[in-house]
């Protein structure tokens, strides 16, 4: 019984094809081409409206200006400056992420002209009060999650790979997310983020995609809907800048107080 | 102060015909807020000359005006500020908190004009800061702070930001009127104030500031020549009434402060040394932050905050300081939800008297534009040998609704 078991094994084993790939391996290799298509944009700037809806479906807007520089093997910077609510306009947040360990994170307040370095380890927490958390809104690394191919599915016709990525970050708010990958251009069409009970929590659709600098491509509204609350926030990104010349010491806390 | 008020409100009503923009064009941006207030005391004065108002009610308004260069190398910023209070004649008041030009270039930066500055990391007691004078009227927690005039060069650096400071023109400490409440139990000559400096309010005062960051510590390194802003009060007979003389010392100050950023503790750390009010002194604020993200299965985030105050002035040489050898315990629960509701409560204990002090602040954002704020001062058991104690019947809570343009 045993030795035919063996001989099973070994049987499986040579005439599996030399180029076969675990699950695993096909989904890590499909997160590495996610991230090298979208590697080389040095930095950008965008405006964003935060649209907050409860329940009921009463609305709140918040408005934004962000900008960001692409750092090689890290997280990258990013700088928001908030322009509504009115009550925290002026208000910056400075921050460099890291995949595996608590993020980098300055406030700027300019009632106070103080600025706070804050701790970060809850990278689950709400940004603004909205459905995205911090986790939601950083960018996209490699080193952040293990992956796993499950299937092939298209979503609104467009054919897409279906990956899950488990968390690496021990303080995520994630067990694991699914996420649905353009076949052609590696671009996410939609994610299910599972929670820490690892039950379907909110579900982000990414919608109108346009291309930057002939290879970057931006999806100008993200749709997040929390399943658990019945809440939902809708990004709408607008005017996208790529290679504005903005370098690190942009990015500097002492930059906190000069910005407008 | 009438003339003051009317001026500001010229500048208002011109700065009313622009738009609030987007601040990422260039040009003209419109912001700041105006407030409907009333402070409700608790008790009955402890002064028989206090006025007995229970409800005092004041409208405040502060907008802010700022016009950007093309190039966005010159900005210039005008933040005029003024109160109208029912019963104390010296809150109602007007200042300019900003009016200054600032021109950027690189890694530099040069500022001209009226401006604001804040140094520091803990929370129950600013020790390091100390460009600005305080604008007691407004607040006893020492919060709000008046424009000081100054000419700022700050240089960025990879190996962290020097910041220099030429301060002309002294600005004094602002107390309530004589019959107001929260004045303590003598009457503060602020119409007379003593400079040990024959330059008095034109004495030029000089700072300058290293701030770097290193990995996860936040350091800033300081030092201060000039008139003391924290006066010493000296009981002087005058009509035959005893009234409490402001008398401004020259200091010179170290400071140091120091944050370490752990993954949910903050540690902080003020330290100055400060020389010029009898002997030389150091004094010490310290302590943590620790929160505790998501509690209770909720979005809410509750922060623990402990701090210990020392200082070891002598108070017959230097400005008298409840905070010698007190601790703090705060909370700061953040409810993160679509009205950014905060709840902060906290108490000041004196290890020797015992005397407490507590505070509690509450804020709601009820629209884009709208926000109501709660404040509560309270003192407890208050030791007669505390300065506390002259306000030991002004508790009070401060109802506050903004409108923020």
């Amino acid at each position: 019984m045993q030795s035919n078991s063996l001989v099973l094994a070994l049987l499986v084993l040579i005439c599996s094809p030399a180029f076969a790939e675990s699950a695993e391996e096909k989904g890590l290799k499909i997160a590495q081409e996610v991230e090298f298509r979208d590697s080389g944009w040095k930095d950008a700037t965008v405006t964003l409206k935060m649209i907050l809806q409860n329940k009921q479906g009463e609305e709140s807007t918040r408005l934004l200006r962000l900008k960001f520089l692409e750092v090689d093997g890290d997280g990258d910077k990013s700088l928001t400056i908030f322009d509504s609510p009115r009550d925290v306009s002026g208000t910056a947040f400075l921050s460099f992420s890291h995949a595996l360990t608590p993020d980098d994170q300055w406030l700027y307040l300019p009632a106070l002209k103080r600025t706070k370095r804050i701790a970060s380890a809850n990278k689950s927490g709400p940004f603004m009060g909205s459905q995205f958390a911090y986790e939601d809104l950083s960018s996209f690394e490699v080193a952040k999650y293990k992956y796993k191919y499950i299937k092939d599915e298209e979503v609104d016709g467009t054919p897409c790979f279906v990956v899950e990525n488990y968390p690496n970050y021990e303080h995520s708010g994630y067990t694991r997310q699914q996420v649905w990958v353009d076949k052609s251009r590696y671009i996410p069409i939609k994610i299910e983020f599972y929670d820490r009970k690892n039950d379907l929590l909110k579900t982000l659709a990414f919608k109108k995609y346009k291309q930057y600098l002939n290879k970057y491509w931006r999806a100008h509204e993200q749709l997040m809907i929390n399943h658990q609350n019945g809440k939902s926030t809708l990004l709408v990104l607008d005017d996208f800048q790529f290679q504005t010349g903005l370098k690190d010491s942009d990015f500097q806390k002492a930059n906190l107080k000069r910005l407008r | 102060m009438k003339q003051h008020v009317v001026s500001v409100l010229a500048l208002l009503s011109t700065g009313l015909l622009f738009q609030a923009t987007p601040a990422d064009a260039e040009g003209w941006d419109f912001a700041g807020y105006v407030a409907a207030e009333t402070r409700l005391f608790i008790n009955d004065p402890a002064y028989s000359n206090q006025r007995d108002d229970r409800v005092s009610p004041s409208l405040v308004i502060e907008p802010e005006l700022v016009y950007e260069s093309n190039n966005r190398q010159y900005r210039f910023t005008l933040v005029p500020f003024a109160r109208w209070d029912a019963h104390d004649e010296e809150r109602q008041h007007a200042d300019l908190r900003e009016a200054n030009l600032l021109y950027i270039k690189d890694n530099l930066d040069v500022l001209a004009g009226i401006g604001k500055v804040f140094w520091g990391v803990t929370e129950s007691r600013h020790l390091v800061d100390i460009i600005n004078q305080t604008d007691s009227v407004e607040d006893i927690d020492g919060e709000d702070k008046l424009g000081q005039p100054m000419l700022r060069l700050n240089v960025i650096n990879d190996w962290g930001t020097v910041s220099a400071f030429v301060l002309p023109g002294f600005r004094e400490r602002t107390f309530p009127a004589h019959d107001a409440r929260l004045r303590g139990a003598l009457v503060i000559d602020t119409d007379n104030p003593v400079y040990e400096s024959s330059d008095g309010q034109s004495h030029i005062d000089y700072a300058v500031r290293y701030a770097h960051t290193l990995g996860q510590w936040d350091l800033g390194l300081s030092y201060f020549d000039g008139t003391s802003r924290e006066p010493r009060l000296i009981p002087t007979i005058k009509n035959s009434q005893i009234l409490l003389v402001p008398h401004y010392d020259q200091i010179n100050q170290l400071g140091l402060d120091a944050q370490y950023t752990g993954e949910a503790t903050l540690w902080k750390l003020e330290l100055i040394s400060r020389h010029g009010q009898g002997r030389r002194f150091v004094a010490g604020v310290g302590g943590l932050e620790y929160t505790l993200y998501g509690v209770l299965n909720s979005k809410a985030d509750l922060g623990l905050i402990f701090e210990y105050q020392y200082d070891d002035r002598n108070p017959s040489e230097a400005p008298a300081t409840a905070a010698d050898d007190d601790f703090f315990l705060g909370t700061r629960l953040t409810l993160n939800d679509i009205s950014d509701t905060t709840f902060l409560a906290g108490v000041i204990i004196d290890r020797h008297t015992h005397s407490t002090f507590y505070s509690v602040e509450a804020a709601y954002r009820i629209s884009n534009n709208w926000k109501i704020e709660l404040e509560g001062r309270f003192t407890g058991g208050v030791d007669e040998n505390d300065i506390l104690y002259g306000i030991r019947d002004d508790d009070f809570i401060t109802l506050r609704l903004a409108y923020f343009i």
